[in-house]
């Protein structure tokens, strides 16, 4: 199997005027092989964000290195960085304010096609198409943002982020804002697509049980630092830290 | 509220159509004198009189619409889009660009704004257009800091994000995404100043630094009859009206947009 990410050693200090420095990731190494579902687990403030956002480039880094497929995509900028989103997407934790609360659900998705070359009317179709795969009648690409379900429009997140078909979809507690029932449905959603076309998961939650259900490997984070690694079931099982423990037993 | 905001678009519309078109409107040549009938106290035949070359008031008020509102809304979208350019500029910028261009902007807060205007007017020389630029110059600050605040705003959305990972770049996202999310405020804000810029405007001909005689525009017009304001109070009154009614119509179309836009209106 391949590697599709690679971050070494990334490091997110941030500098404040009159304040204390303060290291929101620190030092954190870690590998997402080809189609495996990494999860990253951690309360809030530990991190797991931070680094989600550096990955995307949301986030300029403070050090350390970030390869996807093998490039180092560090510091990407404009068009290249343009390439680098064909290959990676992500889906967001607020499903509704993801979308351009002026624009309609079939724009949001059509807009990566177009950006990336496909004509306005092919898009649009696209983007009816891409609905229907993920669950939702291709009539919702007419509706605005604020006009459906939290569950719905996740689910056209999701349209969004597999339009270009990216190797990498990171979700960044995409199911955190929505009731068990519709978790439970976007996770088989997930799964669906991961068989589908071969994509590769990076997970983030704060969840443990989701983990265990939906990951085939987790790293746990603290403060910062990754403290804790391996397969869903040796870490709840077996954990070494007493901070896995608590967040374990805040499930239980 | 959609009933207010239908009458008074109405108002303002018919106001704007009538000073195009005001040439046809005006009973008579409005720069015809007829220093035989000067100073004619309001009659059927000349509502509001005759100014002292016996030019009728009523046609002079009619065609100095079309100088008055025209150059008033020409000023409002000159400085909105100039404003707006800044603001979004600096927002997206930041760093020092932002900084000194937020602190001339200080400077021109914290001046009294007809006083500089005054200044450029009368180093511009006078006439219209200079008089348009000397207000624009004065009055960008506060769309530019509109704007500003908006579009720092939108920076931090989600979606916005979202669309950076569609591949939008710089220009799409601002053209697509934050423009058109920022337009609401700013378009209250021009909305309620075309109103000020009228009366801004008036002023500096009224001081002698707009429109200059013969034209006719309601500033210099009361200006240029306000010696005669005891003995034949119609001939200044006439287009101060004016003035006070179309500011009147303009303010209150502007509230009423506002609280259109208002979201907590629960429409």
């Amino acid at each position: 199997m391949s590697v599709v990410l690679a971050a070494e050693h990334l490091t997110k200090t941030f500098v404040s005027q009159g304040r204390e420095n303060y290291t929101a990731v620190d030092d954190v190494s870690f590998s997402v092989e080809s189609g495996e579902k990494l999860g990253i687990i951690g309360e809030s403030g530990s991190g797991k964000t931070t680094v989600v956002n550096m990955i995307t480039r949301l986030l300029d880094v403070s050090s350390g290195t970030i390869r996807l497929d093998g490039e180092d995509i560090t510091l990407k900028k404009g068009k290249e960085l343009k390439e680098v989103y064909k290959k990676m997407q992500m889906v967001f934790q607020t499903p509704t304010e993801s979308f351009d609360p002026r624009r309609k659900l079939g724009d949001g998705i059509a807009e990566s096609l177009i950006n990336y070359g496909m004509k306005k009317k092919e898009a649009m179709v696209k983007a009816g198409q891409l609905l229907e795969l993920c669950g939702l009648e291709k009539e919702y690409a007419a509706r605005y943002p604020h006009e459906v379900s939290g569950g719905q429009c996740q689910r056209a997140a999701i349209a969004r982020a597999i339009a270009i078909d990216p190797r990498l979809l990171i979700l960044d507690e995409a199911t955190s804002a929505l009731d068990v029932t519709i978790q439970k449905e976007i996770l088989e959603l997930l799964d669906k697509l991961k068989t589908e076309r071969n994509m590769t998961y990076l997970f983030i939650c704060h969840d443990i049980a989701l983990v265990q259900q939906f990951c085939d490997r987790v790293l746990v984070m603290h403060q910062g630092k990754i403290v804790e690694e391996g397969t869903p079931d040796e870490v709840i099982r077996n954990p070494k830290t007493e901070y896995t423990r608590r967040l374990i037993e805040s499930v239980l | 509220m959609k009933i207010r905001l239908i009458f008074f678009g109405i108002l303002a519309l018919a106001l704007v159509i009538a000073s195009y078109f005001s040439e046809y409107l005006c009973p008579y040549d409005p720069y015809l004198q007829d220093l035989g009938n000067a100073k004619a106290v309001p009659s059927a035949a000349h509502i509001f009189g005759t100014d002292r070359y016996g030019r009728d008031m009523l046609s002079r008020v009619i065609v100095g619409s079309k100088t008055s509102i025209y150059s008033t809304l020409l000023l409002v979208a000159f400085i909105t889009v100039l404003g707006t350019m800044i603001g979004v500029f600096c927002a997206w910028k930041g760093t020092w660009v932002d900084t000194v261009l937020m602190r001339i902007s200080d400077v021109f807060l914290a001046f009294p704004g007809l006083v500089f205007a005054l200044a450029v007017a009368a180093a511009l020389g006078g006439g219209v257009h200079n008089a348009i630029i000397a207000l624009g110059a004065i009055s960008w600050p506060k769309y530019a800091r509109v704007a500003r605040s908006e579009t720092l705003a939108q920076k931090e959305t989600v979606y916005l994000r979202a669309a950076k990972l569609s591949g939008c770049g710089t220009w799409k996202l601002i053209f697509k995404h934050i423009l058109p999310n920022i337009t609401g405020p700013i378009l209250v804000t021009a909305m309620l100043d075309i109103g000020t810029m009228m009366m801004e405007l008036a002023g500096l001909s009224f001081l002698g630094l707009g429109a200059k005689p013969p034209v006719a525009e309601w500033g210099s017009m009361m200006s240029d009859t306000r010696n005669l304001l005891t003995t034949h109070p119609w001939v200044t009154l006439a287009p101060g009206c004016a003035i006070f009614v179309s500011v009147m119509i303009f303010n209150l179309l502007g509230d009423t947009v506002r609280d259109w836009l208002d979201p907590r209106n629960g429409r």
